[in-house]
């Protein structure tokens, strides 16, 4: 275990950003901390890394109680949302800080920094300053100067959240692959549920400085634990009292006893995805998420009369393993 | 432009003019006065002292009042503001009263044998004393909007306070600590009021230059000989002096913006 967080509270003014949670983060794994904004993920976070001090409780990294340690002693890398490049410093300077302050030897940081910039793929850049980079270079420079002083654990802090869609794509890809290659275990802070189903080993569901559910990202899809998870961690419509998820939605064109009868409201083409709006006879609003060549065979209209029902309710289970306490 | 020109350069133009119109006359002249020449070194040093301790002291309050969070930090931040809500007049006279060989703190340093009224540490004190806010004012606003992550990202990486402060804080504040600091150095050369009292006006010894061109004005009452040329003379070449300190310091400044931006 890399990362062992037991009954840490902590207040800030009357707002509690953390109550009562315990984690525990496997080595080599890479965890995401998934949260709507005040939830209390990035306060997690910052816990771990030492930049805030807790009210009551510890953490342990690598087994040593770390509760008291500043964050210079703990032997983390941390990236920020924005960047935190050194603005006075070339990049290469910003990479080698870490290091400069262990006193290494002058060409071993050199041959480091260029290991890096390699790594990091920002080699021929190391004459820049952080303001000559665009905001995807500037991350990655942000890792690379986390990575230089090898940490013991990686901490990443909405680390995509500040750049467009298209490079959040790339580098969301780019951060999984080189966590295959450099296996140091790294926790990681976002609100988008896509990027956490997409790069983690393991979710933790943060909701009103709580864990609602901890587990593999298929487990929270399939088997949420609290309605918060289950409406968080993926899409979801409602179905009477029951949420479901919109691909589970059948959507027929022929009347049968077991099935709904629904109006087709609006049909919005997004590639192999086809979104339907529909709204049941009590005028009841939901929505089906079918197949581009599903569509094409049901040949859709708006205003057409269709048949739903679900396929499958996912249900909430407050018994799925991990719900509330973690471990 | 035109504002400037009208209130700043003219009054200038026509001091040059005025102590300059016959070459280097006046100013041989005026420097012909006994201790004359001491009375300007004596100035540019004490107002080079000035600016570097009020450059790091300013530095240092500025540092406090933004980032430490304590009781009464609003009445402090008032209190930086005090020298210059009181006329300095009054402020020489305070050292005075305080430091004074009458007085019971200057009584018992003179006893030990450091004289502070009527010697040069006066003079700095008082320079500190109204140039107090002037570093504080300058570095404050640029220290509160500094980026907070930045000597995060240097904690995580190892680096404890010290470092962080030297490596990370240190280097943006650098150019308002420097700006606040040519303030104090100018404002230094000229002060006039809360010296006046406090240095004695020992010629060769304790005279300063502003109160040297102030003689010049009234010949004859403190034994200088001159008139108004050759305080204009004397103004002159103080004003061409901090001139060029504030041309080189910004010269510096500029170059080290052009490498970071």
């Amino acid at each position: 275990m890399a990362i062992g967080v037991h009954n840490v509270t902590k207040r800030f003014g009357d707002f509690v950003a953390l109550n009562d949670v315990s984690l525990a983060i496997p080595t080599g794994s890479l965890t995401v901390l998934l949260g709507p904004s005040g939830s209390g993920k990035s306060t997690l976070l910052r816990v771990i890394a030492g930049l805030e001090q807790p009210d009551s409780g510890e953490v342990a990294i690598f087994g040593l109680d770390s509760t008291a340690l500043p964050p210079q002693k703990r032997g983390v890398g941390f990236v920020f949302q924005h960047y935190a490049s050194f603005k006075r410093m070339t990049v290469r300077d910003n990479v080698a800080f870490g290091m400069k302050i262990q006193k290494r030897p002058k060409q071993e940081i050199r041959a480091r920094v260029d290991e890096l910039l390699e790594l990091v793929q920002l080699q021929g850049l190391a004459g820049r300053y952080p303001s000559q980079l665009s905001g995807g270079q500037r991350q990655r420079m942000a890792l690379a100067r986390a990575l230089a002083v090898e940490p013991k654990v990686l901490l990443l802090d909405e680390p995509f959240g500040a750049l467009d869609a298209r490079v959040r794509k790339e580098l969301r890809a780019w951060l999984r692959r080189l966590h295959d290659e450099v296996h140091v275990t790294t926790v990681l802070v976002t609100h988008d549920q896509e990027e956490a189903m997409e790069v983690a080993d393991r979710i933790a569901v943060v909701n009103h400085g709580r864990i609602e559910q901890y587990g593999k990202p298929r487990d929270l899809y399939e088997h949420p634990a609290t309605e918060f998870v289950m409406t968080f961690v993926g899409p979801v419509t409602r179905f009477g009292e029951a949420y479901i998820r919109p691909h589970d939605l059948e959507v027929e064109l022929e009347p049968n006893a077991r099935y709904e009868e629904a109006t087709v409201e609006k049909v919005v083409h997004l590639g192999f995805e086809v979104r339907v709006e529909l709204a049941l006879a009590e005028g009841e609003h939901l929505e089906a998420q079918l197949t581009k060549r599903e569509a094409e065979r049901l040949e859709l209209l708006e205003g057409q009369r269709v048949f739903v029902r679900p396929s499958r309710l996912t249900e909430v289970e407050e018994d799925a393993p991990g719900a509330r306490v973690a471990s | 432009m035109l504002y400037l020109g009208l209130f700043v350069l003219l009054p200038v133009v026509v001091i040059l003019q005025r102590g300059y119109s016959d070459g280097l006359t006046n100013l041989k002249d005026a420097l012909d006065n006994f201790g004359a020449w001491n009375a300007i070194k004596l100035t540019v040093v004490m107002a080079f002292l000035a600016a570097i301790i009020n450059g790091v002291f300013g530095t240092l309050l500025a540092y406090v009042l933004v980032r430490i969070r304590f009781p009464g930090r609003e009445i402090v931040s008032a209190i930086v503001d005090l020298p210059f809500a009181i006329p300095t007049l009054v402020a020489g006279v305070m050292l005075v009263a305080l430091y004074g060989p009458s007085s019971v703190v200057g009584g018992w340093l003179e006893d030990h044998g450091v004289k502070i009224i009527f010697a040069a540490p006066g003079i700095l004190l008082a320079l500190l004393f109204v140039t107090l806010p002037l570093v504080v004012r300058s570095v404050q606003p640029v220290l509160a909007e500094l980026d907070r992550e930045e000597e995060e990202a240097a904690q995580t990486l190892g680096a404890g306070s010290w470092t962080t402060f030297r490596r990370i804080v240190l280097p943006a504040l650098r150019p308002a600590i420097v700006a606040g600091g040519l303030l104090v150095f100018a404002r230094s050369l000229g002060e006039f009021g809360a010296i006046v009292f406090v240095s004695g006006n020992i010629p060769n010894d304790t005279l300063t230059a502003p109160v040297f061109i102030t003689q010049l004005l009234s010949p004859g009452s403190f034994g200088a000989t001159g008139g108004p040329d050759q305080a204009a003379a004397v103004a002159g070449l103080l004003f061409g002096f901090a001139f060029v300190v504030v041309l080189l310091t910004e010269k510096l400044i500029s170059g080290r913006l052009e490498r970071t931006s």
